[in-house]
């Protein structure tokens, strides 16, 4: 099957000479139609670098990245932008931007809205909402896309714990709404990412440390034994 | 001191009285203000905003030229129209000198440079906050151009009122360029210094007091467009805090 995504050897250095920032370090990383991956690690350990070079907003300074090009692709930020318009717009703008006319893209919005729990909410100015109706509403607009690929950079960090649970339930509904979809997420949340994820890659400045299947990650005696450094993260000690 | 006193009194005489010559002097400043604002913010806003989001070769040369001609005095600016549009100048067969139209040259040459680099600051910002954002829909840098300077336009309006008032209280660049003709080009700033030179302080003061009158207005709807916008949308974004003087 070919991989959504594939990363040979690849490098994100920021800055220069002795400054150099690494980034990603020689990342070796595939990622295959219908997976749901997390990346987890502490602050500053790559996470959104490598959610940012997946999605093309970042190059990589060094080494392969192929990317299924067909693919529709969206991703979701821990603060998301909504522009000063009512939510429907907002979700509408992401649409138009794909090349959806204005027109139809209202009704996708609202289409879109519904399917987020928020369509009562759809006139209303989107920054008004509360945080976790305005990560719901960028949840709709990268929905809205139909995307293949959807990728989520800690989406619910800066949530109440009320409104990350919501956004999280919403999460694992669209994800069952779509199997095939590809869902590659970062995390700090170890039980969001044991009930969203397949599959775990610990990060730890900028290197792949662990690589493994969800259940086996938490397995903590394998971990343990294999990988320490995860082991202590998922332990809380780095966090 | 009592000079003093009976030319306030006399111009608050003409202020209300509505004076015709005082009148006929404060609409041909507002107009002239208002066309040269309007071009320099057709211009500045576009300008500003490319500037906002794009990256290029030499743009941080650009971004200091820009912010030098923040800085320039309005009689030099006078300088510069005067020679472009006197008879031996490259726009002289316009035959524009010492007309309404020079002056709109003028002042719209003046605050270009202040629309563009506020538009310029205020574009940037908020590319800096949300651009990925845009760009990860799929918006290239002029659309993200618009879409962030259109989220902005609380912001941008400020900025639109901060050109105007810097038209409107400026002197140099219109005495040049307008020659201060009664009847045709004499504005409010520059009738304050003919007026003041020939000692006839009652005129001159009472237009000192309406051009601080409208400097006042701009500023009390600056601070209530902020009010509003921080009760209405919260203080998400920057907007400048910026005070017009006379």
């Amino acid at each position: 099957m070919t991989p959504v995504f594939a990363l040979e050897q690849a490098n994100v250095r920021f800055g220069m000479g002795a400054r150099t920032l690494h980034a990603l370090c020689d990342i070796d990383l595939q990622i295959a139609p219908g997976e749901r991956v997390a990346f987890i690690g502490a602050n500053g350990c790559g996470k959104s670098t490598l959610l940012r070079v997946l999605h093309g907003l970042l190059r990589t300074s060094s080494g392969l990245l192929r990317r299924d090009e067909s693919l529709c692709q969206a991703m979701v930020f821990q603060r998301p932008y909504l522009m000063r318009m009512s939510a429907q717009n907002n979700v509408a703008l992401g649409l138009w931007l794909r090349g959806q006319k204005w027109s139809s893209a209202q009704w996708l919005a609202m289409d879109a809205l519904q399917s987020v729990g928020m369509a009562e909410h759809a006139l209303r100015a989107a920054r008004k909402l509360s945080g976790g109706q305005q990560q719901r509403v960028a949840l709709a607009r990268a929905w809205a896309t139909r995307p293949r690929v959807l990728l989520l950079d800690e989406p619910t960090s800066s949530l109440d714990p009320h409104a990350k649970r919501e956004v999280e339930a919403l999460i694992q509904h669209l994800a069952e709404h779509d199997p095939s979809m590809t869902l590659v997420f970062a995390s700090h949340n170890l039980g969001q990412v044991k009930r969203l994820a397949s599959r775990v890659v610990y990060l730890e400045q900028g290197r792949v440390l662990a690589d493994l299947p969800v259940q086996e990650f938490f397995a903590a005696g394998a971990l343990a034994q294999r990988y320490r450094e995860a082991h202590s993260f998922v332990k809380g000690d780095l966090v | 001191m009592t000079s003093f006193t009976d030319s306030a009194a006399m111009a608050l005489n003409l202020i209300f009285s509505l004076d015709p010559s005082l009148m006929a002097i404060v609409a041909r400043s507002l107009w002239v203000s208002v066309c040269a604002t309007v071009i320099a913010c057709a211009l500045g806003l576009l300008l500003g905003a490319a500037l906002g989001v794009s990256r290029f070769a030499g743009r941080a040369v650009l971004l200091a030229m820009l912010n030098t001609f923040l800085a320039v005095p309005s009689v030099v600016v006078g300088l510069v129209v005067y020679l472009l549009l006197s008879r031996s100048g490259p726009l002289g067969f316009l035959g524009w000198l010492f007309s309404f139209k020079a002056m709109v040259l003028a002042q719209a040459l003046l605050v270009l440079p202040v629309v563009t680099a506020l538009t310029r600051q205020v574009v940037e910002d908020a590319e800096g906050l949300h651009g990925e954002q845009l760009q990860s829909m799929g918006a290239g840098a002029l659309l993200r151009s618009v879409l962030l300077a259109w989220d902005e336009r609380y912001a941008l309006l400020t900025v639109l009122l901060a050109a105007f008032g810097r038209a409107i209280s400026e002197v140099g660049a219109v005495m040049i360029v307008g020659g201060n003709i009664d009847g045709f080009t004499r504005v409010m700033t520059t009738a304050i210094a003919l007026e003041t030179s020939k000692g006839d302080l009652p005129l001159a003061l009472g237009l000192g007091l309406v051009l601080l009158l409208l400097v006042l207005v701009l500023n009390s709807v600056l601070a209530l467009l902020r009010r509003w916008r921080d009760q209405e949308e919260g203080a998400s974004s920057a907007m400048p805090r910026l005070e017009l003087r006379a």
